[in-house]
């Protein structure tokens, strides 16, 4: 049978003519350094103590390094959801941008199948525009053509639900409401199909008919994609739609392993500390 | 099924030998040069609808809107025409001054505005870079672009000035076109080569005031060009004729103005303009590109 598998059929297959899995992400040994300006601290950004540093050859401690993600191994497969548990910092979001290949890796190398996309709360949107015009702009930035995003706005802009209470689309985003804003912000997100898809706490937005409507889209963007990665704070959204755990703390993977394993022990842990 | 008894047979790989079996990419790899350009193009769409968000936005507290657009310019000439016309009464040798110096300075801010952009068109927008994926070279060309835009609003008000101090309205005002793209290829070169620069650099911002300010004075803004060959030594003097900013200025010059004293005839200008635009440009271009995969580490 293994023959009869055509090109177009084995793209949605998830294992390859010989029985085995398809990586679709491999993460090999990555190391993540980001370099942080701190704000100035008492005393350390005075004219003299930066001059005396630049004397001495010393480096401003007004740039800190942050290792955010320590050694991280692993592989994801055709077909898998991904669930990433971690507390606060614990790197999740920094690997999850790595893997979307917007934040290059120090150390260590990741190889993807296609271009993963990262569905955030924070794709950045002008606040001076009208929340039509940052549809126009996000749907443009992430790669469609203008005829697509002339056909997608009124979609996106329904599914925000910012036209609820009264024309909102063609105001300003700074006139929006936190929640709005958010909302705009995932709508626009989930309107392109993916072939690896991150999702970094997107389903955390909105009310309460928002977050069904947003877990109902997402479940639809995993049916079309190959990969799904979830980093969520909600346990409950992670059993839900994830058959396998990875658990971070501090850069380092603690646990990797099906979900029900997993958990169990990062309740275990977060209850204890 | 016989297939199936071997439970793993990528175990035992490494990474990298594992994402060739498949056909796995690097992901956020630099792509090649050409496939690059490409890729450009094809957000050619998102470069002009961000410039024109950045236009929009940059006047969307002001009342007036996009009437500072024209505004701006004009109130700039105004103070300059007080000073330079009425306080100072300087002619320097020069008949219709304040349209040699309105010229001169529009075309300057034009580069100026791109340059203080452009340093900042990484630094200044890493939650977009970070969030989303595009050639990266789309932000310093839509900064080129938007200040494009306020160049074209310049022009119309240069134009006004020009007619106004006494110049005739002849087919040569044509030039002006092939001049400001020129200036334009120049420009978005600079930009992509110091937004890479200052994403690494991010004291250059700092500077970059008191470059531009030096630059200024070299490019004979405020008063008559003859000023260099009457006080600068000969190599000095040759030296400042090969500055892209005066090459630029005296290309509209030409074009706008009948009699304007100038350093080098047209036809030199002309070659120097090109060749500024086609090294800077090029140049600036493939700079920025051998950096993409670093833009966004903060």
């Amino acid at each position: 049978m293994a023959e009869l598998i055509t090109a177009g059929t084995a793209a949605s297959a998830t294992t390859a003519a010989n029985g085995a899995r398809i990586p679709t992400v491999i993460v090999d040994d990555v190391h993540i350094v980001y370099r942080v300006h701190k704000g100035a601290a008492a005393g350390t950004n005075s004219p003299v103590a930066a001059l005396r540093r630049l004397l001495l050859g010393a480096k401003p401690p007004t740039v800190r390094e942050v290792h955010a993600v320590k050694g991280v191994s692993f592989t994801a497969y055709r077909g898998e959801a991904i669930g990433l548990l971690g507390s606060n910092g614990s790197g999740k979001s920094t690997l999850l941008r790595a893997i979307a290949g917007l934040l290059p890796a120090t150390r260590g190398a990741i190889y993807t199948q296609g271009q993963p996309s990262l569905l955030g709360v924070n794709a950045a949107l002008m606040n001076d525009l009208s929340g039509e015009r940052n549809v126009v702009l996000g749907c443009l930035a992430m790669g469609m053509s203008p005829a697509q995003v002339r056909q997608l706005t009124p979609e996106i802009i329904k599914f925000s639900g910012i036209n609820d209470r009264g024309d909102f689309s063609s105001l300003p985003m700074r006139t929006y409401s936190s929640g709005m804003a958010a909302r705009l912000r995932f709508s626009i997100a989930a309107a392109k199909k993916h072939d690896v898809l991150l999702i970094d706490e997107a389903l955390a937005t909105g009310d309460a008919r928002f977050r069904r409507r947003s877990e109902q889209r997402v479940r639809e963007l995993r049916a079309e994609a190959g990969t799904v990665f979830l980093v969520s704070h909600a346990i409950a959204s992670i059993r839900d739609t994830c058959e396998r755990s990875i658990w971070l703390e501090s850069g380092v993977i603690r646990a990797d392993g099906p979900t029900d394993e997993v958990v169990p022990e990062y309740e275990k842990f977060m209850n204890r500390s | 099924m016989a297939t199936s008894a071997v439970a793993d047979p990528d175990s035992g790989l490494t990474g990298a030998q594992l994402a060739a079996r498949y056909g796995l990419t690097s992901a956020g790899a630099r792509p090649s040069l050409p496939s690059y350009v490409r890729q450009l193009w094809s957000y050619r769409h998102f470069i002009s609808a961000y410039a024109n968000a950045k236009l929009v936005a940059s006047f969307s507290n002001a009342r007036l809107g996009r009437l500072w657009q024209v505004l701006t310019p004009l109130t700039n000439a105004a103070v300059y025409y007080l000073i330079f016309g009425i306080i100072l009464n300087t002619q320097d040798g020069v008949s219709n001054f304040i349209a040699y110096l309105c010229t001169g300075l529009f075309v300057f801010t034009f580069t100026q505005a791109v340059v203080s952009g452009g340093v900042q068109a990484i630094s200044g927008n890493l939650g977009l870079i970070r969030a989303l994926h595009f050639p990266r070279a789309s932000l310093p060309i839509a900064v080129t672009l938007t200040q494009f835009q306020h160049l074209l609003a310049s022009i119309v008000v240069l134009a006004g000035i020009v007619l106004l101090d006494g110049e005739p309205l002849t087919i040569e005002w044509l030039l002006v076109i092939p001049a400001i793209v020129l200036q334009a290829i120049f420009n978005a070169g600079l930009a992509m080569a110091l937004a890479r620069l200052g994403s690494k650099a991010t004291d250059l911002k700092q500077v970059v005031p008191f470059v531009m300010r030096t630059w200024m004075y070299a490019s004979g803004v405020l008063y008559s060009v003859d000023n260099f060959e009457k006080h600068l030594p000969d190599w000095a003097a040759q030296l400042v004729q090969l500055n892209p900013l005066l090459v630029y200025i005296e290309l509209m010059r030409h074009a706008l103005m009948e009699s304007a004293p100038v350093t080098a005839p047209a036809t030199e200008s002309w070659l120097l303009g090109l060749g500024w635009a086609l090294l800077v440009g090029v140049v600036g271009f493939v700079y920025f590109w051998r950096g993409e995969k670093e833009y966004g580490r903060g």
